[in-house]
């Protein structure tokens, strides 16, 4: 589909992949989740201790996908229809593991920050589209990773959930984290990093 | 609670909530069970006989029901890249799903047997070698299914499929199943020693089942 991608990212950074429909960036993105394997190459991820002065900070390197590094926000969202909002959050932080407890939120804050505090009890099938992408970004808050790989995080979300992801993405990068975010809209933060799919690749579009 | 419980509670929610499939398997159970003496006749002998193997015949085919949303869901919802992206193991995933699912689906079956052994004139001593091989037995059913279930995840009806891949894996466990049963009835035959297999099979499907699960569900993605 594509090949000769190479790029690095350090905390903070924010990467931004465009390009038309089909021109491999879900499919990019996929491939740094470890849920598709490459036909050639590698992709590395290793995290350094916190500058901060964090010295009981594990370092944890790895080869291909780290464990528990990562969370993804793919266009399906994840989220059980016959489950309340709090338990589907309470479900992913169980399996995410909450990590830094300085960072991630607990649920009712999450839902809160999301702007689905007053909805936390409700079944996710009543939910629009937006109030769905919301709930997939508190998944992201209740738990504590550094990479965010974001696929066209603005979809179905309002000018006020614009505004909010880019808060959250905002203090993401500020906290040390890393994002990779594929869209063909301008997001409401600058990034530091641009990859072309279409001009830099040569993907077949 | 650690991922593993709640992947458990999450899959024994998800099929007793409105929707899913636990109480279909349970009164498909007792469907198939009442049918039979109205074909077969009023002959209380030949029901007392035939009676076990039309419990598992019917505990088999209740257990291969509401597989095709074990893991047909979460590749519809997204939840399967999400549980892959978690970093907790792909294998243990399965394991908890399959355990969440037979306590939805195959513990009713198991308690509802002796009731429904009273139907087809079973004696006292047959209704509990039946629970017995039954409770030793089913975990086997679901965890074999479970690899179906995986296999067929990304198929929009998958659900005939995973009956036609799965069942001639199942028939050994019902005949040794149905052998312990008439074990204990009738005196030359043996009844701890295919109890003794049914455990083993189900040990086996165990530690197998959800290897190849998981197996399956990352070939799925691909």
């Amino acid at each position: 589909m594509f090949s000769g991608v190479e790029f690095s990212l350090v905390p903070g950074e924010l990467l931004t992949l465009t390009g038309p429909n089909g021109s491999g960036k879900s499919s990019l993105l996929r491939l740094l989740a470890g849920l598709l394997r490459p036909a050639g190459g590698s992709i590395e991820l290793s995290l350094g201790a916190k500058d901060g002065g964090q010295s009981g900070r594990a370092t944890a390197e790895a080869e291909g996908q780290s464990d528990d590094l990562i969370h993804y926000l793919g266009h399906l969202d994840g989220l059980k229809p016959v489950f309340t909002l709090h338990e589907n959050l309470a479900f992913w932080r169980s399996l995410y593991g909450a990590g830094d407890d300085d960072i991630a939120l607990s649920i009712g804050d999450a839902a809160t920050k999301v702007g689905l505090g007053h909805l936390s009890d409700l079944p996710v099938s009543i939910f629009s589209a937006g109030q769905r992408r919301r709930a997939s970004l508190a998944r992201l808050l209740t738990a504590a990773r550094p990479v965010w790989l974001l696929d066209e995080p603005t979809a179905a979300l309002d000018a006020d959930g614009e505004a909010m992801l880019g808060g959250l993405m905002g203090a993401h990068l500020a906290s040390g984290g890393m994002i990779v975010a594929a869209t063909h809209l301008a997001l409401p933060v600058t990034p530091a990093q641009t990859i072309d799919m279409a001009r830099d690749l040569g993907a077949a579009a | 609670m650690s991922g593993f419980t709640s992947v458990v509670v999450q899959t024994a929610q998800l099929s007793l909530r409105a929707g899913g499939g636990a109480l279909v398997g349970l009164i498909f159970f007792l469907a198939v069970v009442t049918v039979i003496p109205f074909g077969v006749g009023p002959d209380l002998n030949l029901l007392a006989r035939i009676g076990p193997a039309i419990l598992w015949i019917g505990a088999l085919l209740a257990s291969l029901l509401g597989l095709d949303r074990l893991f047909g869901g979460d590749r519809d919802d997204g939840a399967l890249d999400l549980l892959i992206v978690s970093g907790q193991p792909l294998t243990l995933i399965v394991l908890a799903r399959a355990i969440g699912h037979w306590l939805a689906t195959g513990l009713p079956i198991v308690i509802a047997a002796p009731l429904l052994g009273l139907l087809l004139n079973l004696e006292p001593l047959a209704l509990a070698a039946m629970t017995l091989t039954l409770l030793a037995g089913s975990p086997a059913l679901t965890l074999i299914g479970t690899v179906g279930a995986a296999l067929t995840a990304g198929l929009a009806r998958g659900g005939v499929m995973i009956a036609v891949l799965v069942l001639p894996f199942t028939v050994p466990v019902m005949i040794f199943g149905v052998s312990a049963v008439n074990g204990a009835i009738a005196d030359p035959d043996p009844f701890i020693a295919p109890l003794l297999i049914l455990c083993a099979f189900t040990l086996g499907a165990g530690v197998l089942g959800p290897v190849a699960g998981a197996a399956a569900l990352r070939l799925a993605l691909d």
